[in-house]
């Protein structure tokens, strides 16, 4: 039994991201880091395949710049990496990722189930996720909290997802596709052991040869990227007593008409 | 049959509100590409519903109310939209991009190869045909123009709170089609052995109004009682639930956090706003005692009106705030509730 984790390197997330003169998105200096969603899944993927007695293996989509993620999740324990790498794979287009993350999965032996972090930051969006899914034909479990029982043998699992309204308990035949929140788990560091292994770690590159996939055609194309617009206006400071701060504050908001 | 297809979200048996945002942008696609706009409603009371989106727009709906479609479920609400998609080759397919919505949207816009794009701010139609539209990416920091693909249908999932609802054409209705499932029972692989609803509680990404906390609700002045595990946590889970909650109801908005604040363990992680949480837009924004670290920022900035409220006048969140409050939130936000049900009138 095998789990397959897809994850990415994207900017720290405490890093300032803004468009320079030339177009490009920056981050200045600051480091490459696995998409944060992903621990999470890569967590629960190390815990679940060492319940099962199987194996966890992690894979990313794109260039180079993407093996210290994989190299992140080698160190925090999973067995495996590889990275798929063709000059005809989009990985920005949803479509095109999904069509080699299920071949990439596919050709990972004995594999029952893939886990996504909740969202890649980068591209701002989950949809690769269930888009992957759909290219395998297998169940999709959203915003999974909790995994609830799992039987590999009997191919079944129960999770619990967030949804807006509520928590809602649900089981699945495997093999299946979750994308799991914050809730589920606390991810692990990696230990010093860890990083120097997966620092000599040579991660094997993958072709859409060998997965057996031609590329697809990306549906969508990126114009050009745009800073946020900035706040208008300046901050108005309230002073006073709290009881004068609120009286001031209610007439301003009321000024507004946004009560 | 081209037209804009809408997918209505339902719950229980009823429309979500925010349905009427994706009808706005549907309705400009429409126009734009000279198509009725087709509300798409599954689920219990789906013909009622679909018939009455007519007052927003709609011109025809296409309803399922079959029991496999009782409570959402991916695979056979998905089967049956891309059915849909491959019969009528709409133009656009078009939903609020909630958990549901952007799921649903990305399965069946992989089942036709079709392009999506979501998380949608504002959206326009080129000359070619091709959706044009403006999303957020790097956690919000940034934003980016997409464009889909014309050749086929393009499916859009928005941003909650983006788009306007038309204006309620009072009595009008939708001519409404009822279609047959694609999936039975027994070859959908997942089942719901059961739901907790949060009952009362305003979803964040709806609302209008949000009253949110960070780490300085722990600096509660009262006193946890004797034999609780962890004061500090008592404090501030009792703030949270007793001075944040009470403002958040008089103004009949939603409790956010900080992220500090829910690794800490003082309220759950659902109402954790930022960029490893949820993205709000609201009305309003009360910002309580958070500093506004750039996470933070990346999920509150699009906020119309930001108040913070805070003990140290550095605090970056000042920066973005339309209004600034220098002082003790256990002072300042009680005071502000009460002056509120003096002026609501509640």
């Amino acid at each position: 039994m095998q789990i397959v984790v897809f994850t990415r390197s994207t900017p720290d997330t405490a890093a300032k991201v803004e468009v320079a003169a030339d177009g490009r998105v920056t981050w200045g200096d600051a480091a490459l880091v696995v998409n944060p969603w992903d621990e999470y899944a890569l967590e629960e993927a190390i815990v679940q395949a060492k319940n099962a007695g199987g194996k966890a293996t992690v894979i990313a989509l794109g260039p180079e710049m993407h093996n210290d993620a994989l190299k992140h999740a080698l160190a925090m324990g999973m067995d495996e990496a590889a990275r798929v790498q063709d000059a005809a794979l989009d990985p920005a287009d949803s479509l095109s990722y999904a069509t080699a993350a299920a071949a990439a999965a596919k050709k990972v032996d004995g594999v029952e189930l893939v886990i996504f972090g909740k969202e890649s930051i980068d591209v701002g969006s989950d949809q690769h996720a269930y888009q992957t899914a759909r290219k395998l034909g297998w169940p999709m479990l959203s915003s999974v909290s909790k995994i609830v029982a799992v039987d590999f043998a009997a191919k079944t699992i129960t999770v619990e997802r967030l949804l807006e309204q509520g928590k809602q308990v649900v089981t699945s035949k495997l093999p299946a596709v979750l994308s799991v929140t914050k809730e589920i788990n606390e991810p692990r560091y990696p230990s010093f052991i860890g990083i120097r292994k997966a620092s000599k770690a040579v991660i094997p590159e993958w072709s859409l040869a060998d997965l057996g996939v031609s590329a697809v055609a990306a549906r969508t194309q990126v114009g050009r990227f745009m800073n946020l617009p900035a706040r208008e206006g300046q901050v108005e400071m309230i002073a006073g007593t709290p009881e004068e701060m609120a009286t001031k504050l209610v007439d301003r908001l009321l000024e507004e008409k946004v009560l | 049959m081209s037209a804009v297809l809408v997918w209505i979200e339902t719950f229980k048996g009823q429309a979500l509100n925010a349905g009427r945002e994706a009808l706005g942008a549907g309705q400009l696609l429409a126009e734009r590409f000279g198509v009725p706009l087709t509300a798409v409603v599954f689920g219990p009371n789906a013909a009622a519903i679909g018939a009455e989106l007519g007052e927003f727009g709609a011109v025809n709906a296409v309803v399922c109310e079959d029991t496999t479609l009782s409570d959402y479920r991916l695979e056979p609400y998905a089967a049956l939209l891309t059915k849909l998609v491959q019969e009528h080759q709409p133009k656009a397919v078009v939903a609020i991009g909630s958990s549901r919505g952007r799921e649903l949207l990305a399965a069946s816009a992989a089942d036709t190869d079709s392009s999506l794009l979501t998380e949608v701010l504002s959206l326009s139609v080129r000359d070619d045909g091709a959706i044009q539209v403006v999303r957020p990416v790097y956690a919000g920091k940034v934003l980016s123009e997409a464009v889909g693909s014309a050749a086929g249908t393009q499916f859009v999932a928005l941003r909650g709170r983006a788009f306007q609802a038309p204006a309620a054409n009072a009595g009008a209705r939708a001519s409404v089609t009822t279609v047959a499932p694609v999936l039975s029972e027994d070859a959908i692989a997942t089942k719901i052995s059961s739901f907790e609803e949060e009952v009362g509680k305003v979803n964040l990404t709806d609302a209008a109004i949000i009253v949110s906390g960070g780490r300085a609700v722990a600096n509660n002045p009262k006193d946890a009682p004797a034999g609780v595990p962890d004061a500090t946590v008592w404090k501030a889970q009792d703030a949270f639930a007793n001075v944040l909650q009470p403002l958040a109801d008089v103004l009949g908005g939603a409790v956010g956090a900080s992220r500090a604040a829910v690794d800490a363990g003082y309220i759950p992680y659902a109402h954790q706003v930022g960029q490893t949480g949820k993205t709000v837009s609201p009305d309003v924004y009360i910002a309580c005692g958070i500093s506004g670290a750039i996470q933070h920022q990346a999920g509150m900035r699009s906020s119309r009106v930001i108040v913070a409220i805070n003990k140290d006048a550095e605090a970056p969140i000042f920066k973005l705030a339309r209004y600034g409050l220098v002082g003790d939130l256990f002072q300042i936000v009680p005071a502000l509730t009460a002056e509120l049900k003096k002026r609501l009138g509640k």
